[in-house]
């Protein structure tokens, strides 16, 4: 049986992570299609038909479909589901407002952030802010699933899947959208960004950020915080990196003013260099950082900058 | 309206988990049990609704073994009203619970459901979609800010590019996020008054619900570890290193 994935987008294009999201969905058969819901999705439809790996994209239309909100997207994905064995999700948002909404609704159960896929019944997945890794085995008939992008790559190549328009289900009448105050922001976006820069409660101030943001463009790189700087109004929620924030991988994670506690450490341990900035050499971060340096950062992180320069 | 409030007992957030030897799961014995923060945080937020009027009564619903009686003495020292305990000592998926707090919202007829969006342990972020899944209800997931008026509720939600903004019809259930509210500490005389609040306590059987695990653990283990690697003296031999060893800038 054929997989679905059900992709989040912007009516232009489908987020990076839905290319995430088939190549896990390619570990658990072969025939993968991709949901592309919303009102006016046409580009984001091709844009699904162009990843590696999809062998159909359904394009359902439908002026209920322009916010994404679970109470109208559930009901059309519980619709198309019996004829799949797997309903997929990346592990963003979207997927965590939606996918639990969807399971229940066929009565079974969901596998949340597998971080790998065992055998097409068989997901690996972080529990306990990832202190655990627990092998779970699902005997439910159709399994959802939300999958964690950066354990999932994106397979190479592009494809050209044919694209398949679909009715919509309507609007349930439940909700609405009212509006959206998004973060604006030219940065690459957090989870997919190469290089992260990421700071604390050790910043002190929302101000202070903006010598962050310098260091970060000079390197291209995405901006995060701890809870404790959102917490305090550094900076939006958004940035936030951890157990119950975003989870980073990129190659080079820059932590500054961050002490390093376990639900921080859930966010970004998978970085593939870490880097710590903390005046506190019993600092915890210094246990998972690649290489630490013991200091002032309002020393450390301008001297930083002006050094990253000089090629 | 009453307001339903889950509770759930998890391992306490400071503890460093230990995965037990056997690969069976964590280590559970003598170790310092609290209440899901995220659930700390949904009962403050019924019981500022019922000190504004809107709420009438606050029950707090825990599912598990009887050392819940624990969690929901909590939320009833933090103001709750009563407690509905349904005891079990079968693994409860996030589908049963649901399950399970459907059957209570059908005999208590609340107006809203208040959820934590993850429990600390399992770390799901199912339970309360799915409830809603099953009541046919509306749902506002991780929830920033809630007003309630008029049959709705105006929820800002935080979502992966910043804040947005819902109107739902109520019924409904709500899953808080971190920065809803700060939850309060219980004053020692309503710890002493929580003492005497009922705690109803029920059967899976009884309710009707069928909670047998759906997802089997095949066994757990520990993550890769990563090795501290070195403290740099300067800013130079940091760069350098970044640009030579790593190479990633
Ligand atoms: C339910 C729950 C969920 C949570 N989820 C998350 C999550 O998703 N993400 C997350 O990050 N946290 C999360 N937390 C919070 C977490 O436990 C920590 O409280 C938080 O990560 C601490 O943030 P911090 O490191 O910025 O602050 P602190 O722990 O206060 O550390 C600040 C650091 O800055 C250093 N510092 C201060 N001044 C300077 C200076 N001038 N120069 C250099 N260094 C300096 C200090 O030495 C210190 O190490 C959660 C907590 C709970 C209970
Ligand atoms: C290997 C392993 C072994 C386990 N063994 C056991 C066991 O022996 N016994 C056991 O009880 N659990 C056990 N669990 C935990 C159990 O699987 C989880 O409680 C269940 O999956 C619910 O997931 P969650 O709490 O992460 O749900 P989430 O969807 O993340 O929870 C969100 C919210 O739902 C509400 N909620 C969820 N569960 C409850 C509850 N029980 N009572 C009240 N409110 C609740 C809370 O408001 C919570 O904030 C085990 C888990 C693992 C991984």
């Amino acid at each position: 049986m054929a997989i679905l994935v059900v992709a989040a987008h912007d009516g232009k294009t489908v987020r990076a992570n839905v290319a995430n999201a088939v190549a896990a969905a390619s570990h658990m058969g072969s025939d993968v299609h991709v949901l592309v819901a919303g009102s006016n999705a046409g580009d984001a439809a091709k844009s699904a038909a162009a990843i590696q790996g999809v062998a159909k994209v359904l394009q359902a239309e439908d002026a209920a479909y322009a916010n994404w909100l679970a109470e109208d997207i559930a009901p059309l994905v519980v619709k198309l589901a019996p004829n799949y064995s797997h309903v997929v999700m990346a592990a963003d948002s979207v997927g965590k407002n939606i996918a639990p909404r969807v399971a229940a609704l066929l009565d079974v159960a969901q596998v949340s952030e597998a971080i790998q896929v065992v055998s097409p019944d068989t997901f690996v997945r972080p529990i306990y802010a990832g202190n655990a890794m627990a092998t779970v085995q699902s005997s439910d008939k159709i399994k959802v699933v939300t999958i964690r992008p950066t354990n999932f790559k994106a397979v190479a190549g592009s494809g050209s899947a044919a694209i398949e328009q679909i009715g919509g289900a309507g609007a349930s009448g439940l909700s609405s959208f009212v509006g959206a105050e998004l973060s604006k922001s030219e940065r690459p976006e957090l989870t997919s960004a190469k290089i992260v820069v990421s700071g604390g409660r050790g910043l002190a101030s929302g101000e202070n950020f903006k010598m962050l943001e310098t260091l970060a463009d000079k390197l291209g790189a995405g901006l995060g915080a701890s809870r404790a700087a959102v917490d305090a109004g550094y900076v939006p929620n958004d940035y936030q990196v951890g157990q119950t924030g975003k989870v980073v991988a990129p190659d080079l994670y820059i932590a500054i003013g961050i002490s390093g506690a376990i639900q921080h450490l859930a966010g970004m341990k998978d970085s593939k260099t870490i880097v710590a900035i903390n005046k506190d050499e019993e600092a915890p971060i210094f246990q998972v950082a690649d290489y630490g340096i013991v200091g002032d950062l309002f020393q450390i992180v301008p001297e930083l900058t002006a050094a990253v320069d000089k090629k | 309206m009453k307001v339903l409030v889950a509770v759930k007992r998890v391992i306490d957030y400071n503890v460093k988990i230990r995965v037990k030897a056997d690969n069976t799961g964590v280590e559970t014995a003598n170790v310092k049990m609290s209440m899901n923060p995220f659930d700390e945080i949904a009962v403050e937020e019924a019981l500022r609704m019922k000190e504004k009027g809107i709420a009438t009564e606050v029950i707090a619903f825990s599912a598990g073994p009887a050392q819940c009686q624990e969690t929901i003495r909590t939320a009833l020292a933090m103001g709750a009203d009563r407690g509905i305990l349904v005891q079990t000592d079968v693994e409860l998926q996030p589908l049963a619970v649901a399950k399970l707090m459907k059957a209570v919202v059908d005999k208590e007829q609340p107006g809203l459901v208040i959820v934590g969006k993850q429990a600390i342990d399992d770390d799901s972020n199912q339970t309360g979609q799915m409830l809603a899944a099953l009541l046919g209800w509306s749902q506002g997931t991780f929830a920033n800010k809630l007003h309630v008026a008029d049959g709705s509720a105006e929820v800002k939600r935080e979502v992966d590019g910043g804040l947005e903004n819902i109107k739902i019809k109520l019924p409904a259930v709500i899953t808080t996020d971190l920065r809803l509210n700060e939850p309060r500490y219980a004053s020692l005389p309503n710890i002493m008054k929580a003492k005497k609040k009922p705690i109803d306590v029920l059967a899976p059987d009884a309710l009707g619900v069928d909670v047998a695990p759906r997802i089997k653990t095949l066994k757990v283990e520990e993550p890769p570890k990563r090795k501290a690697g070195i403290k740099v003296k300067t800013v130079a031999e940091l760069v350098d290193k970044l640009r030579n060893e790593a190479g990633v800038i």
